[in-house]
């Protein structure tokens, strides 16, 4: 087939925006690690910052990965069997109950956020741990497992696969570990992955949480593109995209073949 | 089963925002300060710049993210797998790392700069201007309209645009007669979402520093003065009321499908 005019204008435009997109990063990316960023290349390349980046802010890092394993287990106790109660219920109540529990993500992250503190600032205790911070990316986390999985347990015929199960004896402990799980996984698996990205990319709501003693690595981040040089800040970027960057093509490769096979 | 997703909600949802709503009314004007936050010329001035930011940036990621949401999903091609992938990386980047994009491309230091400054000798900075904040928004709302329009885009069906065409239709009319249309609901949804997250987005105009003070960035910063506790509260519910209404307004006319501001 001839491809029309119209066909390159398009795919000039979509080089110009995938530029716009990929051009700043990988600007950032070789920022930190050159030498001096002023002189660019010709300073030379070095892991200097890299280095000073990972002695400085190791903690920051360790903690928001910490968060975002410890969300993922939080999210996958208390979505999983939210989801399979409301794919079950049917009614009114269950989808008044789903839009309410998907009501975080519709809120900006700061309202919530100013919300918890103006709520928990007299419990210091609780107030100044990583459990604040782990709170709050459960909150705004869980809707996106309760989706996915909730998009998976509708779409298979869970209520005759679990009578054909029951029919055969099989008790509910086992119906929901034998049938259940197994037949929603691809769901399970596209929502760890997404609340692992987004807690470890979480800011808007961590930056009113956190304390000086519980930094995660965005908010770290924004204190060194405040006040380190730009090569730090730079190095620090390339250390978040090594952590986030594989994290979202792991969800770019596992959701599209849904989306590609809608059209065969 | 559903009791552990129901109490972590309300204990961190429903009653913060409980609260929210009740200092927004122990100022020293009670319920009536919720009307004089609103009023105030400068917090007013805030909200018609953040609103009138959202509404650019909505349209111009629609237009940009639909043309190449339109084509991604219509066309394959080598490379093809490579492009949306860069083009949907921004998805979980933090808003300071996307205000961090936008000082490496347009900042003291960034490309546009050190390329303006080899050509003709002066440095051309613009990441700290409106500009700056626009492109910025724009960079992290194009992956969100291109996912929601190459997913409907796939499943369109070309032989209503065929025969549109072979009925003597100019490509104009195909385009707004029949496409356009189809995707209506998917433009629907990403315009929305694209529009509460531009409301909502802290981090970006937090990096960029701008002098705009977008509403997000004006309620942090009463609140690190902690000037009025009653008015900040006043004003972050009305944040989180505009992103809802919006949001569930377009899912009531698109359908759902509508995804999360951030």
């Amino acid at each position: 087939m001839m491809k029309h005019s119209g066909f390159w204008l398009q795919l000039g435009l979509t080089l110009l925006v995938s530029a716009f997109i990929a051009v700043p990063m990988a600007y950032s990316v070789l920022a930190g690690l050159m030498r001096n960023a002023f002189f660019g290349l010709k300073s030379g390349l070095t892991l200097k910052w890299i280095t000073q980046v990972l002695s400085l802010y190791w903690p920051t890092i360790l903690l928001s990965v910490e968060i975002a394993l410890l969300c993922l287990v939080v999210t996958l106790l208390i979505g999983i069997p939210a989801a399979y109660v409301l794919a079950r219920a049917p009614g009114r109540l269950a989808r008044l109950a789903e839009e309410a529990l998907i009501l975080p993500i519709a809120v900006p992250g700061l309202a919530t956020g100013l919300a918890l503190v103006m709520t928990y600032d007299r419990w210091g205790a609780f107030r100044q741990s990583m459990w604040f911070i782990l709170a709050g990316h459960v909150l705004f986390t869980l809707p996106f497992m309760l989706r996915a999985v909730l998009a998976v347990m509708s779409s298979a015929d869970l209520k005759s696969l679990e009578e054909g199960a029951a029919s055969l004896g099989a008790n509910f402990t086992c119906r929901f570990f034998d049938v259940v799980l197994p037949n929603c996984r691809t769901g399970i698996l596209a929502g760890a992955l997404t609340v692992v990205t987004l807690s470890m990319g979480e800011f808007n709501l961590t930056w009113i949480l956190h304390t000086p003693l519980t930094k995660t690595l965005p908010v770290a981040l924004a204190d060194a593109y405040s006040s380190m040089r730009l090569e730090v800040g730079s190095a620090y970027t390339l250390v978040f995209f090594v952590l986030i960057v594989p994290l979202l093509l792991c969800l770019q490769r596992f959701t599209r073949p849904q989306a590609a096979r809608k059209t065969q | 089963m559903i009791l552990p997703a129901v109490l972590v909600f309300s204990a961190f949802f429903i009653i913060p925002f409980g609260v929210l709503l009740r200092v927004g009314a122990q100022g020293a004007y009670g319920i009536a300060g919720y009307w004089l936050a609103l009023m105030n010329p400068e917090h007013l001035e805030s909200l018609v710049a953040t609103l009138v930011l959202s509404t650019v940036v909505t349209v111009a990621t629609l237009c940009l993210g639909g043309v190449c949401g339109v084509f991604l999903g219509r066309n394959r091609f080598p490379g093809h797998g490579l492009m949306v992938s860069i083009l949907t990386l921004p998805l979980a980047f933090p808003g300071v790392v996307v205000g961090f994009m936008i000082i490496m491309l347009a900042g003291r230091q960034g490309l546009v700069s050190d390329i303006s400054l080899a050509l003709h000798g002066g440095r051309i900075v613009f990441a700290y201007s409106a500009w700056g904040l626009f492109l910025g928004y724009l960079y992290f709302s194009i992956p969100r309209v291109l996912l929601t329009v190459m997913a409907s885009a796939e499943i369109l069906d070309a032989s209503l645009e065929e025969a549109a065409r072979s009925l003597g239709a100019k490509p104009a009319r195909v385009f707004l007669d029949v496409t356009l249309p189809a995707l209506k609901p998917a433009l629907i949804s990403a315009g929305a979402l694209t529009f509460a997250t531009s409301m909502g987005a802290f981090g970006t105009a937090f990096t960029l520093a701008t002098r705009i003070n977008v509403l997000p960035m004006m309620i942090y910063t009463d609140f690190t003065l902690s000037t009025d506790l009653s008015s900040i509260a006043a004003l972050s519910l009305l944040l989180g009321l505009i992103s809802w209404v919006v949001l569930s307004l377009a899912r009531s006319v698109a359908g759902s499908g509508v995804a999360a501001a951030g």
